[in-house]
């Protein structure tokens, strides 16, 4: 009997609320409060290019096959990122972040779900040219080890750097983008010295906790993923991990305008989502 | 069948479209309506202000996790996908772009889908890709209302002409028509 959508509409999202209880309590990965649309579109395209005829079967493949537990993490987790997205966010950082941060005589900045790491290394560079990198400590994070091998790596395709160099030099650049990668055949390697001051490591922001006390977190595009209720988590982690005066940016849709946090912070741009935690 | 919400496509040409269309909606319009326009990525809001100061309904830039309101037009961000949620709010994602295009229209359309099921209208107007069309195609198999601007009629036909092939929508109408269908009595469902 052939059921019509709205009927398997309904059952599909009974089985991907238990798909994702599934995938929690097998693997510890916490997808129930991401955000559900994004979710079953990407189960919905896994599903369509599979040879399974419902989710529940896909959760059965799932439970089971380590692989494809891996494939669908993978499916789930938000990889976009590039090398000085939104020129202007760098910009400001120049301006407003980097004169307050060369007060201090060491630091440490949290790179949160820095996924295959291009904005860490953005970072990296720019501090490099504000004479800050010697004395900072970058930690960058996600849940997903693939991509924080990659990030690691710091090698990405030549393809992109076109592009890059455009951005780096709208973000103030102030020599040439070249000086910090190496060509080699189809891939741009970074700069080893870019790495010195970074320590990649798995954390995930739904399930740890606070792992240090820094003097700012990035977290870019990474909140929209996820309901109000885990955004609002979340950032109560980043405010537990800043110090007092420290900074927050978030991508340029991001918000802490109605979390708990709000009225510890003040917003330094209201554009470009860059937050100042304030002293008392 | 009374539509709840109303999703609108478009690319190419596109402005110009919905400069057309939107004017025309009444205030108090008891639907919500989702517009993907296809834009460059480093744009600012200007087109949700422009076309906010010459319609009667409230036009504004989606917010993420916004929840919806009816007489309410969201644009899609530059730079950013559109997604609409099952318990009526928006979200919004940098995901991949998809048929070369973020704002991706089907990404919308899928989602309004999920959403709104059998109480969504669809529209595609003009455009020189082929985005949307699968998404149109999404909207009719969840029950809802699909209509393609006329290509002829379109500043550029590619986009209708590929909906149009792909979907068989229910009306294919001038923008004008399409404005009349959306306004007949009882076609959106009263507040």
């Amino acid at each position: 009997m052939r059921k019509n959508q709205e009927e398997i509409n309904e059952i599909q999202n009974i089985e991907i609320e238990l798909l994702l209880e599934a995938l929690y309590r097998r693997y510890g990965y916490d997808f129930r409060d991401y955000s559900r649309a994004h979710v079953k579109r990407r189960i919905l395209n896994r599903l369509a290019s599979s040879q399974l005829k419902t989710i529940s079967n896909l959760q059965g493949k799932m439970l089971y096959d380590k692989q494809y537990f891996e494939s669908l993490i993978r499916d789930l987790s938000i990889n976009v990122t590039e090398m000085f997205r939104d020129p202007a966010f760098y910009r400001l950082i120049r301006k407003e972040v980097i004169p307050v941060l060369k007060t201090y005589p060491f630091l440490k900045i949290w790179h949160a779900g820095c996924a295959t790491g291009e904005e860490v290394y953005s970072f990296a560079i720019i501090l490099k040219e504000e004479g800050l990198y010697n004395r900072t400590q970058i930690y960058a994070t996600d849940f997903n080890r693939d991509v924080i091998e990659t990030a690691r790596r710091g090698i990405y395709s030549i393809e992109n750097i076109k592009n890059y160099t455009a951005k780096y030099q709208k973000a103030g650049g102030k020599f040439s983008f070249s000086d910090y990668y190496l060509a080699k055949y189809d891939s741009a390697i970074l700069n080893q010295s870019l790495k010195a001051n970074i320590v990649f490591a798995e954390h995930n922001l739904v399930t740890d906790s606070v792992f240090a006390e820094v003097n700012m977190v990035v977290c870019r595009n990474v909140l929209i993923y996820f309901n109000r209720d885990l955004q609002n988590k979340v950032l109560k982690l980043f405010d537990d991990s800043l110090i007092k005066g420290g900074f927050l940016g978030l991508g340029t849709k991001e918000t802490i305008m109605f979390s708990n946090i709000a009225s510890k912070y003040t917003c330094i741009n209201p554009k470009e989502k860059i937050f100042k935690k304030k002293i008392s | 069948m009374q539509y709840k919400a109303v999703v609108i496509g478009s690319s190419a040409g596109g402005l110009n479209a919905l400069k057309s269309v939107l004017p025309l909606i009444p205030a108090g319009f008891p639907a919500a309506i989702f517009v993907v326009q296809h834009i460059s990525p480093d744009s600012d809001n200007y087109m949700a202000r422009f076309l906010n100061q010459r319609s009667k309904i409230h036009v504004k830039e989606a917010d993420d996790k916004e929840k919806i309101e009816v007489g309410t037009a969201y644009i899609a961000p530059p730079n950013y996908h559109l997604l609409v949620e099952e318990d009526f709010t928006l979200s919004l994602s940098v995901d991949e772009k998809i048929n070369y295009s973020r704002p991706s229209i089907d990404i919308t359309f899928e989602t309004a889908a999920y959403a709104y099921g059998s109480q969504l209208v669809g529209i595609v107007l003009t455009g020189a890709n082929t985005d949307g069309a699968f998404g149109l195609l999404t909207i009719k198999n969840y029950g809802g209302y699909t209509i393609v601007q006329q290509p002829s009629e379109a500043e550029s036909s590619i986009m209708p002409s590929e909906a149009i092939r792909l979907v068989k929508p229910h009306k294919i109408l001038k923008l004008n028509d399409l404005v009349m269908k959306l306004l007949e009595p009882g076609f959106i469902l009263p507040k």
